[in-house]
């Protein structure tokens, strides 16, 4: 369980074009669900979710996961839960350039010294599960818009996190795509992990998968439903 | 250990296809900076064999040559000097020795005749060097013509051509008989260029020379010290004159260097901050660096090295021979032998290796320590 204590995100604190993103909010998000963050635009979904995901600092509050306090954590040992805890799929899925989408998939396990080939076989089993096999050696900036996102999905969840952080995933998807992707979400429900999805498309957050959705607006929470 | 060395691969593995990516640019920067190891490593070799050459050639030298000198110049010394010499204690091997040069018209080349100690030539033969035989082209058994003192011609029959082996020092070199030789430069007997010794403690040389002054205050002793003192002076000179003249070279690289590795692109930045949002540490990010940077700027120090390496050691050195070689009608055709100092290796590789591989982890520890949130905000 991960649970926020009076969260603030000021940027540019002290200036004078300081800007607090997200403001007092407490939250607990449960294990294994799949909860959504709504919001329009600036609400402060996608600090919230970073927070959440050991990207960056709250400037007040704290954040527990499970029952350690991370917030005061030194930077080698954020990183640490990052890569062991969290997977990431970003808006723009953040695919690095020039390298094979096989390369990408396994890039986030090079620190930890698996052996290589071993690595290979389970990133060419993930891109299989989500049918991107046959791209495996094609580069990243010629994978189409489904193909880049499921690629993306599959690097999440190369290091095996128990939770998965998706921010905005079906922005730049068509609906055909954005179905096929909440249909992913499904499986990895069934597959006993917790999804966190900041996201503003009805297509997400009325999905029949989702467990709970908390709406934000302003920084602050604004509603909820089960 | 295995984990260790599992996670290097990976991350060469990440950082050669990383270079890959930008291929051209790589190979240009690959290319150039090959191209000026190869010609800073060119000079120090070439000089270093050269200087090494000529010490090896002087260890055989005597320890001592004593020239008679009048107005100024050298002058032929008379035997009775061999006496007085020879009375100093410690000395020992004194005697005289006559060379010269010949100027050859034909050739528009100066060769050193030399009268050996042993085994001179029989009178009316002469062994010559192999740059005399290419240039006059004369072999065993041909005959050579001269002109002597007063103008009248000589013929003296080649009994000899010298090793090519020795060809540094013998490429324009005639040893000729003690008769001929004074019949070619009417030398009168009992006069000879200058005299020869050695002294049985080499810490009484400079004893000795000092001596050899007050007895003989028209002479002036050269010890073989002074005479390797000057082979370095000339080398450390000639090469220092090339070094001057890469220096811009130097300068054009060190620009085009610090602004390759230094300069990180957006897309760079990007990179780095995807690869801390999937979980690489700041160490692993600037490792990646260290392996790129270290993969460049070795990869061009070997080749750099190694084909200055062949460039001295197995071809003729077309670079720099005109220079550092000296100049002469008769260029002399060797091998050097390969003479290797590891401190100017070892300090090519500080110059190059190490600058080029802090330039390209610098910049990237500064962007290795953003917050990594900055790619869900881009």
């Amino acid at each position: 369980m991960i649970e926020l204590r009076d969260i603030r995100k000021v940027f540019h604190a002290g200036k004078s074009y300081a800007l607090t993103a997200v403001d007092g909010v407490s939250l607990s998000l449960d294990a294994r669900k799949v909860t959504v963050l709504r919001g329009p635009s600036g609400s402060g979904k996608t600090t919230l979710l970073s927070l959440v995901g050991c990207m960056a600092r709250p400037s007040e509050g704290r954040i527990m996961l499970g029952d350690r306090e991370i917030t005061s954590l030194p930077e080698r040992f954020l990183t640490e839960i990052r890569r062991t805890t969290f997977g990431f799929i970003f808006q723009q899925f953040n695919l690095v350039k020039g390298i094979s989408a096989l390369e990408n998939v396994m890039l986030p396990a090079y620190p930890l010294g698996e052996p290589h080939a071993g690595l290979r076989k389970r990133a060419r089993e993930l891109m299989d599960l989500f049918g991107i096999l046959p791209r495996e050696s094609s580069r990243a900036e010629w994978l189409s818009g489904g193909e880049a996102q499921r690629t993306a999905i599959a690097r999440a969840l190369i290091n095996d996190p128990p939770v998965i952080i998706a921010d905005e995933p079906t922005a730049h998807l068509d609906t055909k795509l954005s179905r096929e992707f909440m249909d992913i979400i499904a499986r990895l429900k069934a597959a006993q992990k917790t999804v966190i999805i900041a996201s503003h498309d009805p297509l997400v957050y009325e999905s029949a998968v989702i467990d709970r959705v908390v709406t934000m607006r302003d920084g602050k929470l604004a509603a909820e439903q089960q | 250990m295995r984990t260790w060395i599992e996670k290097q691969r990976n991350i060469i593995d990440f950082t050669l296809s990383s270079l890959a990516r930008r291929k051209g640019k790589n190979v240009a920067l690959l290319l150039v900076y090959s191209l000026l190891v190869f010609l800073l490593a060119s000079v120090m070799f070439f000089t270093h064999a050269l200087r090494k050459e000529a010490s090896l050639v002087l260890q055989g030298a005597p320890e001592m040559v004593v020239q008679r000198m009048a107005a100024g110049r050298h002058e032929l010394i008379p035997h009775r000097y061999l006496d007085a010499i020879r009375s100093i204690r410690g000395v020992s091997g004194v005697h005289g020795r006559l060379w010269g040069y010949y100027f050859d018209g034909v050739t528009s080349a100066n060769y050193t005749l030399v009268v050996p100690e042993e085994a001179a030539p029989a009178p009316g033969h002469i062994a010559i060097g192999q740059g005399i035989s290419r240039s006059r082209l004369a072999t065993t058994g041909d005959m050579i013509s001269f002109r002597r003192y007063d103008g009248t011609p000589d013929a003296l029959i080649v009994q000899d051509v010298l090793s090519a082996r020795s060809e540094l020092v013998s490429s324009d070199l005639i040893l000729i008989s003690e008769q001929d030789f004074r019949k070619l430069f009417g030398m009168q007997d009992g006069l000879s260029t200058d005299i020869v010794l050695n002294v049985r403690n080499a810490k009484e040389v400079p004893t000795v020379a000092a001596k050899v002054q007050k007895l003989l205050p028209d002479t002036r002793p050269i010890m073989r010290s002074e005479i390797l003192r000057t082979y370095d002076t000339i080398f450390d000179w000639r090469s220092g004159i090339i070094v001057v003249i890469l220096s811009a070279a130097v300068l054009a690289f060190v620009i085009f260097a610090w602004d390759k590795a230094s300069g990180l692109s957006a897309e760079e930045r990007k990179e780095i901050g995807i690869l801390k949002a999937i979980g690489w540490e700041t160490s692993d990010v600037l490792l990646m660096k260290f392996w790129e940077g270290t993969v460049i700027s070795l990869s061009s120090f070997l080749a750099g090295v190694l084909l200055a390496y062949v460039h001295v050691f197995f071809t003729p050195v077309v670079l720099f021979e005109p220079v550092l070689k000296g100049w002469s009608t008769l260029y002399p055709e060797f091998r050097l032998i390969p003479f290797i100092d590891p401190y100017q290796v070892a300090t090519l590789f500080f110059l190059t290796v190490v600058p080029y591989t802090v330039a390209t982890i610098v910049p990237s520890w500064r962007a290795a320590t953003i917050d990594p949130d900055s790619v869900m905000r881009s």
